[in-house]
């Protein structure tokens, strides 16, 4: 039969997406070419969204493509694109396997009220400069939480566990990955979305997708006028309910042989069971479906426009209203009397460089935590309130575990919002995210009376220089100007609790000044003898 | 895979303290310091190329048979510190390594392993240093260093400001251990040669930088004593060290110098970079402490011009 293909292909394009998606995440090898990020994530709707209204270019038109897809075939972005989709999907799949008694779905009621609510708060929300619920529902980006959070560390520790085997053998194909990114609030929050999410999917099918995923919602808006779609054949039906127990949207309402466009993901899981074949998948108007208006319905929506635009007079005064503070510092236990006594006064935290400015960044993150997955030195981590409640669990750049290489762009090139911009690698050495500070009566050469200079050491422009200091010690002397803000110099200073030099972030970014250099080798020393 | 586990057993349980006693008086008794079979203390050599100039200084040392045995297990430790390219000179240039590592199987080595704690990337360090192909071209394998797992604690029992370090497992485990640093520059000491090389073979560096740098770093040659040093001077930073700016911060050397001890070696390199060994605190402590000695003029050395 052909629907039967129809459902075929719609898993295992579902898979194909999914498993890619996934694999983006965990892959701690770094070997993927960027192209291939931006190819996996093009459809994915609410960074292509984001990167559109960014840039206004080619690349990132990918939700256009979504809307066109779901004009004409309905919500197959649900069923076949989203990788939250799918990881519900197979969960629920597998915990059918061994059942002895199938769990079937059933008809439910639409949440209408409860659906519009969370897309018109999100959209108000975005119009008045945060897109707090964005973080916090979009599918895509929830998925890279989740997968980030709770699915990577286990795959780096099985590979650890493998590579202690290997080595036992001598042989190091293989190398051991340490885990930087533990967010317990972070965690916590992954965990709980995907327990609510699974809870749901295994209780009521894609509860999820048809009441809370604003995605979902806007998309089965868009369904409604949709070309082709599933319906159900008045004549055929026979009223016996085999449709709506595989139906995992819960939108086929048999007793009436009605079936909800809106919340339809297009699955086709219904058009195979149906035993009179009488569910089609057709171009409208072939069974002409009835029309009605829902006069309450219309109320709602234009009594929450109003309310859009009213609160949108307030957008100024409620953006960059909360300026991010750094007020936890994490804590190590110094060994005693070395104890460093002058916390670091951080005005901003850094973000990540090619995101222009904090508020840019704040703007167009939906904390997918890809830049976190795809960081080789770990220094992007997952937040959580560190850069206020509307940029909540956006990743910042945190030099007490690791800094910021160099010559490395990779966040730049992935990021599929435009949060990070792409920028060269020529640019981006030149690109000031932020200043270093540095606290004196915290250095080890002024606590200690020893030499260090690791700070010195480890910068990159050397905007950090060693200068003569008493006994013939030399201490960090800082210039602001050829500071980069990488935080080399605050993730290698040794102090403890709080470090001696650190990098504060700039708001917005500038430009740091570039010292010309000759590219010549001068030959020293060749015609003299050995001097000893 | 008997010798590894019992190694780290040892080490675990903390009986290394004992055996790192008995150990190292052993390897002054037959292995680096003043030993007459050695027929130089030093061998300086100048104006070739690295690789050339290795194959050169090594023959007169009576070649890397009298280092390496047929049959052994040779840890090679290069400072690939940086990611930079060789002509940045803050890594060791990779044509040395690349000869090392040959000589090394020719002596008859079952196997040779090449790796450092690097400051960067690893995995860049390691490729964009060149350090990786050459040592793959020739039979030679690349080890990680990147995580804490590699490294296991030892005592250093004769430490005033270290006691204790967690050292790369290949160090440990290896029978010959040859230490290839480059000579340049360094922020935080003034240079960088083979004992501060080192630091590329612990873990917690930071701890050294907490407690005396200059002594942790003399301190740890009490417990580390390569087989074999050989400096590469033929690139050297000579400002904006260790890891530099721009080839702006190299001059051009073309120098190498050899020696079984480190302390000889690093202050005839710091004479050849330009400074006096007086003004470099680590290496008049590890001569105080007696790890080797600064008074070249006592020594026999062979001085090569090509």
């Amino acid at each position: 039969m052909k629907w039967k293909l129809l459902k075929k292909i719609r898993v295992w394009v579902s898979l194909l997406f999914f498993v890619c998606t996934l694999f983006i995440f965990l892959d701690f090898t770094f070997s993927l070419a960027f192209q291939f990020f931006s190819t996996i994530l093009y459809l994915q709707f609410v960074p292509s969204l984001f990167k559109f209204i960014n840039l206004i270019s080619f690349s990132a038109v990918g939700f256009i493509f979504v809307v066109i897809i779901t004009l004409f075939f309905g919500r197959v972005y649900c069923s076949s694109v989203c990788p939250l989709g799918t990881l519900q999907d197979i969960i629920s799949n597998i915990s059918k396997r061994g059942r002895r008694e199938k769990r079937l779905f059933k008809y439910l009621k639409p949440n209408s009220w409860i659906k519009y609510s969370i897309l018109i708060i999100t959209l108000i929300l975005i119009s008045s400069g945060s897109i707090l619920l964005v973080n916090l529902l979009d599918p895509y980006s929830l998925f890279g939480k989740i997968s980030l959070n709770l699915f990577r560390p286990p795959v780096i520790w099985i590979n650890n566990f493998l590579v202690g085997i290997f080595e036992s053998f001598d042989q190091y194909i293989l190398y051991r990955v340490e885990v930087k990114h533990y967010n317990p609030l972070s965690i916590t929050f992954s965990l709980l979305m995907l327990g609510f999410i699974l809870w749901l999917s295994l209780k009521k099918g894609r509860l999820y997708c048809n009441t809370v995923c604003p995605v979902g919602t806007v998309l089965g808006i868009i369904s409604k006028i949709s070309l082709y779609r599933i319906s159900i054949s008045e004549i055929a039906c026979t009223q016996c309910g085999v449709c709506s127990y595989v139906c995992k949207a819960g939108c086929i309402d048999y007793e009436n042989s009605k079936l909800d466009v809106s919340r339809c993901i297009s699955c086709f899981n219904c058009m195979i069971v149906c035993p009179e074949n009488g569910i089609t998948y057709n171009r409208i108007g072939s069974n002409k479906p009835e029309k009605k208006t829902d006069p309450v319905k219309r109320q709602f929506l234009y009594n929450s426009l109003l309310l859009a635009a009213g609160i949108l007079g307030f957008s100024k005064l409620v953006s960059g209203q909360d300026k991010p503070k750094l007020d936890s510092i994490p804590i190590y236990k110094p060994k005693p009397g070395l104890a460093t006594t002058i916390p670091e006064d951080k005005k901003f935290h850094v973000t990540a460089p090619g995101s222009l400015s904090i508020d840019h960044f704040k703007a167009y993150c939906t904390a997918c935590h890809l830049c976190v997955a795809v960081c080789p030195n770990q220094v992007l981590q997952p937040s959580f309130l560190e850069f206020g409640l509307s940029g909540i669990m956006q990743p910042r750049m945190d030099y007490h575990t690791a800094y910021c290489n160099y010559d490395c762009i990779r966040c730049t090139e992935v990021c599929p919002s435009g949060a990070i911009l792409p920028v060269t690698t020529d640019d981006k050495k030149k690109i000031q995210i932020g200043k270093v500070v540095f606290i004196k009566d915290n250095c080890i050469v002024v606590t200690e009376n020893t030499a260090c200079g690791a700070c010195s050491e480890h910068c990159p422009t050397k905007s950090v220089q060693m200068v003569p200091y008493e006994k013939g010690h030399h201490i960090p002397e800082v210039d602001t100007e050829i500071c980069v803000g990488c935080g080399a110099c605050e993730f290698a200073c040794p102090t403890l609790p709080y470090k001696a030099i650190f990098v504060n972030g700039n708001d917005i970014h500038l430009t740091a000044k570039v010292i010309e250099a000759s590219d010549e080798i001068k030959e020293v020393y060749l015609e003299e003898d050995f001097p000893f | 895979m008997k010798r590894r586990e019992f190694i780290k057993k040892s080490i675990t349980s903390g009986v290394v303290a004992g055996s790192a006693l008995t150990f190292m008086p052993y390897r002054n008794l037959f292995g680096a310091y003043n030993n007459p079979a050695d027929p130089y203390d030093l061998v300086a050599i100048k104006g070739g190329e690295p690789h050339l100039m290795f194959d050169t200084a090594i023959e007169s040392l009576g070649g890397m048979r009298k280092f390496v045995k047929s049959g052994q297990r040779v840890v090679v430790k290069p400072n690939i510190g940086w990611d930079a390219s060789p002509e940045r000179a803050a890594n060791t240039n990779p044509r040395l390594v690349g000869r090392i590592v040959e000589h090394c199987f020719n002596a008859g080595a079952k196997e040779v392993l090449v790796f450092d704690n690097t400051c960067n990337d690893w995995n860049k360090c390691y490729s964009n240093s060149g350090i990786e192909k050459a040592v793959k071209d020739a039979g030679g394998k690349m080890v990680p260093g990147n995580t804490e797992g590699y490294y296991h604690k030892v005592a250093v029992t004769q430490g005033k400001s270290l006691k204790d370090s967690k050292v790369h497992e290949l160090i440990l485990e290896s029978d010959v251990f040859i230490n290839v640093p480059v000579l340049k520059h360094h922020a935080a000491t003034g240079l960088s040669i083979s004992m501060k090389n080192l630091m590329g073979i612990i873990w917690d560096r930071r701890y050294w930088h907490r407690n005396d740098l200059h002594q942790c770093i003399a301190d740890f040659t009490t417990w580390s004593k390569p087989d074999l040093n050989i400096i590469d001077a033929y690139r050297v930073m000579q400002k904006n060290g260790p890891r530099g700016v721009s080839v702006d911060d190299v001059g051009l050397y073309k120098a190498q110098i050899i020696s079984t001890d480190m302390v000889v070696a690093d202050t005839s390199a710091t004479k050849l970079f330009g400074s006096d060994p007086a003004d470099v605190d680590y290496l008049k402590i590890a001569d105080q402490m007696g790890v080797g000695t600064m008074d070249l003029k006592s020594l026999n050395i062979k001085k090569i011009m090509i």
